[in-house]
């Protein structure tokens, strides 16, 4: 029970917001202009966006006193990507991503104790802390994916088997404005089309390809509609129900018709990597610029507060308790241990006889332990 | 105390250098260059690179540099300044695609220019990998040397690095050995960097040059500022022995160099060749040495399985079958992939390296 100032509305259950019109490339219809949404669901698009923000904030801070170590790509600031997504499927979609993971990760129903677990090498890790920050899986999540694009035509291989099965459901392969000029992805277009391939392929265009502008890359920053004939969405990729409301389009257009591209406009806070230190390519009077005016987060809140849903205190008392949590899970993450020697022969075949691994030499041979 | 604040405490009483030094698994020792080889200048593995590339673009105004991110000077700072000395039009950054940068390099070379690709990390130069196999190593035996694309040069770093778990430790010389038409060259030090780099741009055969990353700052060296190239497909004997013959590449020879010098606190003598070429490689020298040893270890970083030492050592039993004390061994990764935290169990470390010294002379 809270005790409100004299004057407030009372709790409204749905709301309506505008969003910014989308831009569509050989599409009849477009996306709704307006959006309804209910109090729980703004409840759980915020805490899961702000679980991810202290996530990865965890992660920098972790990462700068040397126990994650290696390479670790953060999502914040692209929090409405992969939340958004999230809203308009289920949990019998796939999606596949590159190695920019973390948040979808969570998203896609992994513990953040699990990723932290596996961002410091450890058994409690997602992937039994043998892959690190840039391999992260769960059911119906394939990846986390190290090679730039390598992950685009996989999703289109997914989605295959989404329609061999004759499921209503898709697949969404995401990748970003750098991996755009890929080689691969082209390929992956033509096949999908060719063949009518349920799958939404997503760029998330965070305007630098680790430290190249879009300008400077690509010929062509029209990313929705590189796919030519297949159609195309940008959205805003910092406003959730936007992103959710595209991918709900999206969805109805590649289950009946074929694949279709959604181009996420969005941005990243921190840069390309946690040895990037993101300020070589662009001014910090941008990255404060955007934090100010188009966080996902902080917009996000004012739209939930303005409609009534919560309060100023509500929120307050969410951020306290996702930043708890957050603290409780790294606690978790930090009391695991590494992977035991065995397993870097492990998890490498399959196989029904006993395999011997051979190690620095050929006399000494590890057992290859099969997979569980 | 908390694990965070023990952790913190630890790190801050070290210095970061002093402590990145203890975690790595080798001991860099700098060479002297040739006398004749005219002034030297202190520079790292990287600055020797950016030296190589200056002459070879103020030589030869043909020669181009390109690939991701170059233009600023790199993502290991190779590049630096090149692009402010020799324009935009001979220095620039290409989008994010290796097989396009390849292949887009191997048109440049037989149109007759002096490309200088960068791919950056070995461990991305897959994707190009048919280009490499099929195009460019191919080009003149295909067109019965009506075409060739010798002015390629594909640079690229490799090796392990500590922490760079799969997709950034690989080094994928194996791969390459396995194309004639290419040549593969793996420097151990900045004096041979920059003359190697020379000598591959200046070779009239596509070369892949890899630069084993962890030695980019690690190693130290009086390089000589002129220009000067070393010969490809020369090992190189760092260190005479009678009792056993070691044969590495890249930052192996380091970590061999110091075994050598723990095996003569046991009174073995160890001769320690870096093969610096892997392909076409010197079976000459490898095999007089073996020849008078009659043992030999061979190590790198890379799986044993298909790894490059098995093509040395079924040279070596069969040219040296009668001088041999022992058999071949050899020292390498494990068959997997390059693990993430598993990484220090993966690498021949020194140890390892001289547990098989030992076993080769005690056989």
């Amino acid at each position: 029970m809270f005790f409100q100032p004299l004057g407030i509305r009372t709790y409204s259950a749905e709301a309506t917001f505008p969003i910014k019109p989308i831009d569509t490339h050989k599409l009849e219809n477009s996306p709704a202009t307006e959006v309804q949404i209910n109090k729980d669901d703004a409840i759980s698009y915020y805490t899961k966006m702000q679980i991810i923000r202290r996530m990865e904030l965890k992660a920098d801070q972790l990462y700068k006193q040397k126990i994650i170590r290696g390479f670790c790509h953060l999502y914040d600031g692209q929090e409405a990507c992969c939340a958004g997504i999230e809203a308009s499927l289920t949990p019998k979609d796939d999606v596949i991503t590159a190695y920019r993971a973390h948040g979808w990760a969570f998203i896609r129903g992994v513990p953040v104790c699990n990723i932290l677990a596996e961002l410091f090498g450890r058994k409690l890790g997602c992937a039994k802390g043998k892959g690190g920050s840039m391999h992260m899986y769960s059911k119906n999540f394939y990846g986390g994916n190290g090679i730039v694009g390598a992950q685009v035509p996989l999703g289109a291989g997914i989605a295959f088997a989404h329609k061999y099965r004759n499921s209503d459901t898709v697949t969404v392969a995401c990748y970003g404005d750098g991996a755009a000029n890929q080689g691969q992805i082209f390929e992956s277009f033509n096949m999908s089309q060719l063949w009518k391939l349920p799958a939404i392929f997503v760029c998330e265009n965070n305007r630098y390809g680790m430290g190249t502008s879009v300008e400077r890359a690509s010929a062509s920053t029209d990313y929705f509609t590189r796919g030519d004939y297949i159609p195309g969405l940008r959205v805003d990729g910092m406003d959730v129900l936007a992103v959710r409301e595209a991918t709900r389009f999206a969805k109805e257009y590649a289950v009946k018709e074929g694949p279709i591209l959604m181009e996420l406009v969005t941005y990243r806070y921190h840069g390309h990597s946690m040895s990037d230190p993101g300020t070589s390519y662009r001014t910090r009077d941008e990255v404060k610029e955007i934090r100010k005016n188009l966080d996902p987060i902080m917009s996000f809140r004012d739209k939930i507060i303005s409609a009534g849903f919560v309060t100023k205190q509500d929120v307050a008392t969410i951020d306290a308790e996702v930043k708890q949590h957050v603290e409780n899970e790294t606690a978790k993450a930090l009391a695991s241990t590494e992977p035991d020697f065995d397993q870097i022969a492990s998890d490498i075949y399959v196989t029904d006889t006993p395999l011997s691994i051979r190690s620095c030499n050929i006399y000494n041979k590890l057992h290859h332990q099969p997979s569980v | 105390m908390s694990l965070l604040r023990q952790s913190r405490n630890i790190l801050s009483n070290l210095k970061a250098k002093s402590l990145a030094k203890r975690l790595m698994h080798f001991k860099f020792e700098p060479d002297n260059p040739s006398t004749n080889l005219g002034p030297t200048e202190n520079m790292n593995y990287l600055k020797a690179l950016t030296n190589a590339m200056d002459i070879s673009l103020e030589n030869d105004p043909t020669a181009i540099i390109f690939g991701e991110d170059v233009a600023f000077g790199g993502v290991f700072r190779c590049t630096v300044g090149l692009r402010e000395k020799y324009g935009s039009d001979r220095v620039f950054n290409t989008p994010l695609c290796e097989q396009g940068i390849v292949g887009f390099g191997i048109g440049a070379a037989v149109a007759g220019s002096t490309a200088i690709a960068e791919i950056q990390f070995a461990d991305y130069i897959l994707p190009a990998f048919d280009q490499i196999v099929n195009e460019a190593a191919k080009y003149r035996y295909r067109s019965g040397g009506l075409f060739e694309c010798g002015k390629l040069t594909i640079r690229t770093p490799c090796g392990a690095v500590g922490h760079g778990a799969l997709y950034h430790s690989q080094t994928p010389e194996a791969y390459f050995a396995h194309s004639t038409g290419l040549k593969v060259v793996i420097p151990r030090s900045p004096i041979q960097a920059k003359g190697l780099l020379l000598a591959c741009i200046r070779d009239d055969n596509p070369c892949i040059f890899l630069e084993p990353k962890i030695l980019y700052r690690a190693a130290e060296e009086e390089v000589p500022v002129g220009d000067y190239t070393l010969p490809l497909s020369q090992a190189e004997v760092l260190r005479e022995g009678s009792d056993v013959t070691l044969i590495g590449y890249g930052t192996q020879i380091h970590v061999l160099k110091e075994v050598a010098e723990l095996a003569a606190k046991d009174g073995i003598s160890c001769e320690v060749i870096d093969l610096v070429t892997i392909l076409p490689w010197d079976a000459d020298t490898v095999c007089t040495s073996v020849s008078k040893t009659g043992r030999c270890v061979i190590t790198h970083e890379s799986p044993v399985t298909g790894g490059f030492a098995g093509e040395v050592a079924a040279t070596i039993q069969k040219e040296c079958f009668l001088n041999l004390e022992a058999p071949v061994e050899r020292v390498c990764g494990y068959d997997t992939p390059f693990p993430h935290v598993l990484e220090p169990f993966f690498m021949p470390d020194k140890w390892r390296c001289l547990q098989a010294v030992k076993n080769v002379v005690n056989y």
